[in-house]
């Protein structure tokens, strides 16, 4: 099954401008900061919202069309929807909540009766919403989703609402059951961590902009964009200029550097991830003196804040992270010489 | 002692409410839904009567049901109905008045009302007739029946209108808060103070049926997560 979006929006702060396709056995993450506009998209998908121009197809079931003024109700779509607070009916009991995701009438009992079973709810039917865990809210929430025998599912954000100690169990089990779900699988969360663990592609999305869908692998490895760069975690950024010799100058450390490979059309900034950065003796390519500006101790690793000949100031900053003896190794050094890798440069153009 | 005042106020004030729960509600409900400068509009017409003196709210009541004027003649004519000086003439009067009580609590309870909710139900393929009924309702149930008991008791007390478009017929239209006035006008202090005794308990009633549903609702709650979490 194939789901492809490519909607516009006008929301007055912003644009949203979304476009991306996804099958089945997929969990395709939206990954963005908050307020970018992955809940939108997802209540455009839904039909709670309504697009002003484009498209939304599920196979070749057309959802909604702007040209040929198609847009079916939310009813008719077939879009499992898990919100971020779960919305469970409060004046219903977990049974009655999952049974009004059934809406076959004849089949409602059974359907409820495996739900209950398959996600670990039982003795929990008579109960009403609010005397049960987040985890277990959940549960019921995906339960009467289920019920409802939804060809997509889209979860909004579904682990902010749990206490921190419940979240990786209720991932863990989350992700079993996604695993045996057919349709295409839409997960926003802004957390990368999340992506990384569930996903299997992921469509990066900044001011309401949808960028190309990669392989989650790409985004962490080889982020092409600023926003994808800032939003796989990497600490170490500065804007960058290409040289006429093929070499990049990065505009923020004070350094020119050799990448050793071509560089993008319309480069604009590197990134360095903090744990590939090598201290190393003396001069050389790819090398910069720094300065000890502040030291952090982990539980397990230190984290060392330098200034480089760019400054001491912002993005000017270099951060390393060291196992805990190798920094006791370096303490004193100044300045301390780094090594940037050129195999681990991440060359960076500004969003389309 | 002649009962009648009685039996006729609460007649007139039940009646009145139970036209006023579906009215107050359908009106909250759909005027929420309206474009703003619509709602405002609406919103002041809507709540007018709460604000007026009960005599003005009679005097557009007389002009628009008395027996020269449009709706009145027609009543009479069609149905030889009189809508004056009758005892259901006091129902319009007591709708009129207690109506935004009604509307404006059920609307606050609606506009409380979490939408993701009713969005779920959408989603899971239910209708809106049925989200209505089945979410929306019991969800907002607190605030519909604390309108519902506003209305009733203001229903119950009134005076202004009712005096004008119902006056007082001993046996026929007379309801307490008239009985008390026509008793005390004419004298009979014990009489006007037996009425008052009545309405003072029917009042103390009401309110005390209130606190206790309050009350109902503010059954101690479950906490929500044991330590452990999934452990129950």
């Amino acid at each position: 099954m194939n789901l492809s979006v490519d909607i516009h929006k006008d929301l007055g702060t912003f644009k949203l401008d979304v476009s991306f396709e996804t099958d089945s056995g997929q969990i395709t993450g939206l990954l963005g900061a908050s307020g970018c506009g992955k809940s939108m998209t997802l209540r455009c998908i839904a039909g709670i919202e309504k697009p002003d121009r484009g498209r939304i197809v599920l196979d070749d079931k057309v959802l909604f069309d702007s040209e040929q003024h198609i847009d079916l109700p939310p009813q008719k779509r077939r879009v499992g929807y898990l919100f971020q607070n779960y919305a469970l009916f409060p004046n219903m009991t977990v049974a009655q909540n999952i049974a009004v995701g059934a809406r076959d009438k004849k089949v409602r009992q059974e359907t409820v009766e495996r739900l209950v079973r398959t996600l670990y709810l039982d003795d929990q039917e008579k109960k009403y919403p609010r005397q049960l865990s987040g985890g277990q809210q959940q549960r019921v929430a995906l339960a009467r989703i289920l019920a409802s025998a939804p060809e997509v599912l889209l979860l909004d954000e579904p682990f902010s609402a749990l206490d921190s100690y419940l979240k990786w169990q209720v991932e863990l089990e989350l992700s079993d059951l996604l695993s045996a779900f057919s349709g295409p699988v839409i997960f926003v969360t802004h957390n990368r961590d999340e992506v990384q663990r569930l996903c299997q592609q992921v469509c990066v999305l900044d001011q309401g902009r949808s960028q190309s869908v990669l392989p989650v692998k790409e985004l962490f490895e080889a982020p092409r964009t600023l926003s994808a760069c800032l939003l796989s975690g990497c600490k170490n950024i500065s804007r960058a200029r290409a040289t006429a010799d093929g070499k990049v100058e990065a505009l923020d450390w004070g350094v020119t550097l050799e990448p050793g490979r071509p560089l993008p059309e319309g480069l604009s900034h590197i990134g360095m991830r903090a744990h590939y950065i090598r201290p190393v003796d003396g001069p050389g390519p790819n090398r910069l003196p720094c300065k000890v500006e502040r030291v952090v101790e982990n539980v397990f690793s230190t984290v060392v804040m330098l200034s480089t000949p760019g400054g001491s100031q912002g993005f000017s900053r270099l951060r390393i992270e060291l196992e805990k003896g190798r920094w006791s190794e370096l303490t004193g050094k100044d300045p301390l010489w780094l090594e940037l890798p050129p195999g681990d440069l991440l060359l960076l153009t500004q969003d389309r | 002692m002649d009962w009648y005042p009685l039996f006729n106020s609460l007649r007139i004030a039940a009646i009145s409410t139970f036209i006023i729960f579906f009215l107050g509600i359908f009106a909250a409900y759909y005027v929420a839904k309206l474009p703003r400068l619509v709602k405002g509009v609406l919103d002041v017409v809507l709540t007018l009567p709460l604000v007026l003196p009960p005599t003005v709210v009679g005097y557009f009541l007389l002009r628009l049901l008395g027996p020269k004027r449009v709706l009145g003649m027609w009543f009479l004519e069609v149905f030889d109905l009189r809508l004056t000086m009758v005892w259901y003439a006091a129902i319009f009067a007591s709708a009129v008045v207690a109506f935004p009580l009604m509307y404006r609590t059920a609307r606050g309870a609606f506009e409380s009302f979490d939408m993701t909710l009713a969005h779920a139900a959408r989603t899971l393929g239910r209708s809106n007739t049925w989200i209505f009924w089945r979410v929306m309702l019991p969800c907002c149930k607190q605030g519909i029946i604390a309108g519902t008991v506003l209305a009733f008791a203001r229903a119950l007390g009134e005076y202004g209108a009712t005096a004008m478009i119902a006056g007082y017929t001993p046996g026929k239209t007379a309801t307490i808060s008239t009985t008390v006035y026509q008793l005390w006008r004419t004298g009979d202090d014990a009489g006007a103070m037996k009425w008052v005794l009545v309405n003072l308990a029917i009042s103390a009633v009401v309110l005390l049926c209130v606190n206790m549903l309050e009350k109902k609702d503010r059954r101690p709650r479950r906490k929500a997560a044991p330590v452990s979490g999934e452990v129950e």
